[in-house]
């Protein structure tokens, strides 16, 4: 096993997937001669070709549009989008087309599809570079929506996203690329889509959470289990199909809970885990559920005072759930 | 191909008749009567629609009529072709049963009724996909098929296959940006797609002046660097010789523009009132070059059928129609029970 970075765990799941399948291409802005401007795609189109590694027009509609297309043909389009913050103008391709084509046509067309995307913010990168995305998907029927955090997972989760035969959203949170390294099997694997992890296990507070925060949530937990509370800290990886077995058993063990996310916190992830618990967990709950989440602003701003201020941190959410220990 | 004609010079005469002996290359008397037939079938059923629609048993209908000529020709040089595939939109009823569809399957499709061949009663009269037929059109946001269309292709070329699309839209979709992306992203990679255009200047109510500062569509073609040609909609066989001139160059070098200068007889949907909108007298006006008049005159002055051969396929026309109907009405509608499946594939 070696330690990887979340940005090189996506690059060799994107490799391995075009080697094993030829039907699998990646199509987007800046994805071939550049590698993308991440570098999720360095040096595949030297590996594929430019067939395979489409530079497209600067038109995220068409991207999405065409992938969709070729997708009903029985290939298996990645396209990429190179900012979340991007995709609204292929919002309809998404949204009203791709995730609406297996239930409209009765399951006559597949869109074995993944979307990729950078989201997510921390970096300084204002309204337009940080933009936290997913509740729109995870809102959509017919998407497939995942958020992984580590690079074990991005790797497993990826790989399995383009066998699938939906389309999947798969969120990538950009701060997460360089600076989340982690250990990577050498050897073939691949993870499941619709099964959380209990990336700490706990006996007082189910702290569930996806993405960047999670790691946040980790530290949250080291700092509270100096104090001797013993947080659960479940990383949800796939937003949708939504994992809500290990949920409800982690919040049935502990009786608290606790979201975290950095998307507005108004009619988010957090809420529908919440709602959730409320209705599933009831009798088990001994506390209010508490969200820490992004505050109902358009995005983080720019400027650093402004960013901090939006942003949960691991100060932030060992405060919330120092309140929640307490009540 | 040339990068740009207009052939809009009427192939047929004052009174509707084709100029003699002017079948074009690969077209046989045969295929005008196969596709008279077709016609008179499609338009038999497009009428009834309307009727059910206003008996309360079809909840809405957008009408193919004045547009037939521009779809069946089409549709014509696309299986004379055999390897074509087609991405229709919301007025292109006519192809759509043209295509393969029984006059049962489409009354069920529009009876909303289990059965129907495109969505399984669950989208719009015969939107989804009929891939029996080759046959895709997933929305009515309008445009989105373009860029469908052009993935589709780039699908089957990567599969290492000839096929050319054939992407139809109305005038009101000239307007959106996807459609600027499709024709320019299948320029780029030569693709064998072939975007059609029916032109009846109408978006609903929105006069193509309201639409577009220029006279021929067609003309923006030559901005992606692939021809485009306008061509007399109202006319069969003109629809049919320049798709196939258009399916010859798709396939070696790749888009084409076809402008099909077609009239819309009907309201924009059953939904719709056009005497709100539309200059009193111009339908009348419009319907002395209804396709199906002018093809039977063509047929009966080509002595290709005689008016009691033409009367047989009408008799014949309405009573597949009138049994269709009885059929789909005593269909069941989807059980409640499928509601959830097919929101994701296996």
């Amino acid at each position: 096993m070696a330690v990887k970075s979340v940005i090189e765990a996506v690059r060799e799941a994107i490799r391995e997937e075009m080697a094993r399948d030829p039907k699998v291409f990646v199509m987007g802005e800046d994805v071939g001669i550049r590698g993308g401007v991440f570098l999720a795609t360095q040096g595949l189109a030297e590996e594929f070709g430019n067939d395979r590694i489409i530079d497209a027009p600067l038109a995220e509609a068409s991207i999405m549009g065409i992938a969709l297309g070729a997708a009903f043909r029985g290939m298996r389009p990645i396209p990429e989008v190179q900012f979340s913050d991007f995709v609204w103008p292929s919002i309809n391709q998404l949204i009203g087309e791709a995730a609406r084509s297996c239930y409209g046509t009765h399951g006559a067309l597949q869109v074995p599809m993944v979307i990729r995307m950078p989201y997510g913010g921390g970096i300084r990168g204002g309204l337009f570079h940080s933009q936290n995305v997913e509740t729109h998907f995870f809102h959509t029927p017919g998407l497939k929506v995942v958020a992984p955090s580590t690079p074990y997972d991005a790797k497993g989760l990826l790989k399995s996203a383009i066998r699938d035969n939906n389309p999947v959203v798969f969120l990538e949170h950009k701060k997460t690329y360089r600076l989340v390294r982690g250990e990577v099997p050498d050897d073939e694997y691949t993870l499941p889509l619709g099964k959380a992890d209990i990336k700490r296990t706990g006996s007082t507070i189910t702290v569930v959470s996806y993405g960047l925060t999670l790691h946040y949530c980790l530290e949250a937990a080291e700092e509270l289990a100096s104090e001797g509370v013993d947080v659960e800290v479940v990383d949800l990886r796939t937003l949708t199909p939504l994992d809500t077995e290990t949920i409800l058993e982690s919040v049935k063990k502990t009786g608290k809970l606790a979201v975290v996310h950095e998307d507005n916190i108004t009619g988010g992830v957090g809420a529908e885990i919440a709602a959730l618990a409320a209705g599933q967990a009831f009798e088990y709950l001994d506390g209010p559920v508490v969200r820490i989440c992004g505050p109902d602003v358009p995005t983080m701003p720019f400027a650093q005072t402004l960013e901090d201020a939006y942003m949960p941190s691991p100060d932030k959410i060992a405060d919330g759930l120092r309140k929640l220990a307490a009540y | 191909m040339p990068r740009k004609r207009t052939t809009t010079t009427q192939a047929a005469d004052a009174n509707g008749a084709r100029a003699k002996s002017r079948l074009p290359k690969g077209l046989k008397n045969a295929d005008l009567v196969d596709y008279y037939t077709r016609l008179i079938q499609v338009r038999s059923i497009d009428e009834r629609i309307w009727a059910l629609n206003r008996q309360g048993k079809v909840p809405i209908a957008a009408s193919a009529q004045g547009h037939e000529a521009a779809q069946l020709g089409s549709l014509l040089a696309a299986e004379k072709d055999g390897d074509c595939f087609l991405f229709p939109y919301y007025r292109d009823l006519a192809l759509k049963v043209a295509a393969g569809l029984t006059p049962a399957q489409t009354m069920m499709s529009f009876m909303g009724k289990a059965g129907d061949p495109y969505s399984n009663g669950r989208q719009f009269p015969l939107q989804g996909a009929d891939l029996p037929n080759k046959i895709i059109q997933i929305s009515n946001v309008v445009a989105a098929g373009l860029t469908q269309a052009v993935g589709y292709a780039l699908g089957c070329r990567m599969a290492g296959e000839k096929t050319v699309v054939l992407v139809y839209f109305g005038d009101g979709a000239t307007s959106q940006g996807e459609t600027h992306e499709a024709m320019n992203f299948a320029s780029i990679h030569k693709l064998p797609v072939i975007f059609i255009c029916e032109n009846n200047r109408y978006a609903i109510s929105t006069p193509k002046t309201s639409q577009m500062a220029i006279e021929e569509f067609s003309d923006r073609a030559s901005s992606y660097g692939f021809p485009g040609i306008t061509v007399d909609g109202m006319d069969l066989v003109s629809c049919y010789e320049a798709t196939r001139e258009a399916i010859t160059h798709a396939r070696s070098q790749g888009p084409v523009l076809l402008e099909m200068l077609v009239e819309r007889f009907m309201s924009h949907t059953t939904d719709d009132d056009d005497r709100r909108y539309r200059p009193e007298g111009e339908v009348e006006r419009a319907r002395e070059r209804d396709p199906v008049v002018t093809l039977a005159r063509t047929l009966i002055d080509e002595k290709i059928l005689t008016q009691k051969q033409v009367d047989a396929i009408a008799a014949a026309a309405l009573k597949a129609t009138d049994e269709a109907t009885d059929i789909a009405d005593a269909s069941s509608p989807p059980d409640e029970s499928g509601l959830h499946d097919m929101v994701y594939s296996p």
